[in-house]
């Protein structure tokens, strides 16, 4: 199999503080990788770096065989990385939909009469459908989750970056919400999976990376990774303290 | 997939709309032969500070480009009606082409030095580099220099009636137009990605909007446009200088009509632009102390209305005169509505 993402020994710093330090992580072609890691680690921060919201001090990313270490994030839209983004970003002045339409119209690449039907299913997957003309800014905060997702979805993304989708969900929305994210995976799309709720996480992933302090920490079978007693001494205590 | 997905963007309100845009646009048309000279001059005015809003409302509102800088682009297309029709002889009507493209050709190197800068720093950025411009002309003897010019003998030629009818339509064209301009920018894919822009950067780029292209595209057309009124102002003012080209002033009154009427929608510059010119007829006569009642004004606004007055008259009465919004309808469903 190929590699569609491979991060080769990336950094990235904050002034004194290193957020990703040295880490390289690849996926191969339908692939779902899931991401743990205490509060601060560097997740996010290598999701920016994915997406290209930020450009990495060290290393190259490289997807689908070609560097994309300094290609601008629109660009690595087109390409296929979509994403959602832990603290919702809505369009709030524009309906549910049209926050889709845009996606599928600038990173889908399609007319807004194609993106329009292709909206409307990606509604209906994400239980969105009863509120398409809805403004953004009215949506709860649960609501806004989804809208994440769809909103990432309507892109049309052969890889999709999900940043903690899940907290807050109860026990039947997450499993409505990891039948969508398999359904998804059955259509070919890559997955990598930032999330604390880790009962979801493993009904979707297939190898998990425990990340701290920026560097990598475990990485390897889902059920082996959380046996494991390095992951449960960072992971676990930290979380719980924090 | 279903075909019954439509998107859906007209409403009651834009048709009445409409019916009330022909009849105005027949009423302005016929001005020159049913209204007084000093009526027409204030049309013109009032026109043209229509079209400056509208434009600064697409940049500022949707853009998130917070000019205070576009006097800049008023004085290029004065001073290219000096220095192409006065000094080299052209025909200023089509001079006004000349400083209109001229601006626009401007903006693009200035963008690049303007959008390192974000916010307070770029509003005031903006403004820094048109007093550069003010001097340059200032300091320009050939055109003027600090004490302006009159370029009365441009237009020597043209019969007066001519001259100011053809001034009135030119203005009504491009205040009129600047508003079926942004409206059909907006109902375009671009409406899209510019909607997007003004309610997250950084989620637009997330999802395949190139903002910094964006952005300098709404920042060119702009000074474009700005160029080709500044052009039609001097054109009817027959006389320039600096200080009257390149002045604050444009960019104070037009940002008071935009954020007094509404930021962000079409309707907001139309009612800002009439309330602003309903007050300064009627409190002319009372002197300086006009000025005091607009800020007290737009303080209010600001403080009480949230999104200026349209917005409120439309969160209230969802009234959408220009609709750019895109609802989805489909038959299998009924959807809610905002």
């Amino acid at each position: 199999m190929d590699a569609l993402l491979r991060l080769d020994n990336v950094s990235k710093s904050f002034g004194a503080l290193k957020a990703v330090d040295g880490l390289s992580v690849s996926l191969q072609t339908g692939e779902a990788l899931g991401i743990l890691g205490p509060n601060g680690a560097g997740k996010s921060t290598l999701f920016n770096l994915i997406a290209g919201h930020m450009r990495p001090d060290a290393g190259r990313i490289f997807y689908d065989g070609n560097d994309i270490t300094t290609q601008p994030a629109a660009e690595r839209c087109r390409l296929g990385i979509g994403r959602s983004f832990q603290i919702p970003h809505p369009f709030a002045g524009m309906t549910v939909f049209e926050n889709l339409l845009v996606g599928a119209v600038f990173g889908g690449g399609l007319t807004e009469r194609a993106g329009a039907a292709e909206c409307h299913a990606i509604l209906k997957r994400t239980d969105l459908a009863a509120k398409a003309n809805r403004l953004a800014g009215s949506l709860t905060l649960l609501d806004r989750k989804r809208l994440e997702l769809a909103r990432a979805m309507s892109t049309r993304p052969r890889l999709l970056l999900l940043d903690e989708i899940a907290g807050g969900l109860t026990d039947d929305e997450t499993l409505l919400l990891t039948d969508t994210i398999n359904g998804l995976r059955r259509e070919g799309v890559s997955i990598i999976w930032i999330e604390h709720v880790v009962r979801a996480l493993l009904r979707v992933v297939d190898r998990l990376v425990v990340i701290n302090l920026g560097a990598l920490l475990q990485e390897g079978e889902p059920q082996a990774v959380m046996a494991s007693r390095e992951v449960r001494e960072v992971y676990m205590g930290m979380d719980a303290s924090a | 997939m279903r075909l019954d997905v439509v998107i859906e963007t007209a409403t009651r309100a834009s048709r009445t709309g409409a019916v009330v845009a022909i009849g105005v646009i027949a009423a302005v048309a016929s001005m020159p032969w049913w209204a007084g000279s000093g009526t027409m001059r204030t049309g013109v005015e009032l026109l043209y500070y229509l079209a400056l809003a509208q434009v600064w409302n697409l940049m500022a509102g949707y853009g998130g480009l917070i000019s205070f800088g576009q006097q800049a682009f008023i004085g290029i297309g004065g001073y290219a009606l000096v220095l192409f029709a006065y000094r080299l002889g052209l025909d200023p009507y089509l001079t006004l082409a000349i400083g209109s493209a001229l601006a626009g050709l401007f903006a693009w190197p200035m963008s690049k030095l303007l959008f390192r800068l974000h916010g307070a720093y770029f509003a005031v950025g903006t403004w820094i580099v048109a007093e550069c411009w003010r001097l340059v002309f200032a300091n320009w003897s050939w055109l003027g220099g600090g004490s302006g010019i009159s370029i009365t003998a441009t237009v020597r030629g043209i019969e007066p009636w001519w001259r100011e009818a053809l001034a009135f339509w030119l203005a009504a064209l491009i205040g009129l137009g600047s508003i079926a301009g942004v409206y059909l920018l907006l109902r375009s894919r671009f409406g899209l990605a510019l909607m997007a822009l003004r309610d997250s950067e950084v989620a637009s780029e997330s999802i395949g909007i190139s903002v910094t292209q964006l952005k300098t595209w709404v920042y060119v057309v702009a000074a474009a446009a700005f160029g080709l009124v500044g052009g039609l102002i001097f054109l009817t003012k027959l006389r320039i200088s600096p200080d009257s080209a390149v002045s604050i002033n444009w960019s104070v009154t037009i940002v008071f009509i935009v954020v007094v009427g509404g930021i962000g929608t079409i309707e907001g510059p139309i009612i800002g632009v009439v309330l602003y010119f309903l007050l300064r007829e009627y409190l002319a006569d009372y002197g300086a102390i006009y000025m005091i009642v607009f800020g007290l004004l737009a303080i209010t606004v600001m403080l009480t209305l949230k999104g200026g007055i349209w917005g409120t008259v439309q969160r209230r009465f969802d009234l959408h005169f220009f609709p750019v919004q895109r609802r989805l309808r489909s038959s299998q469903q009924t959807l809610n509505s905002t």
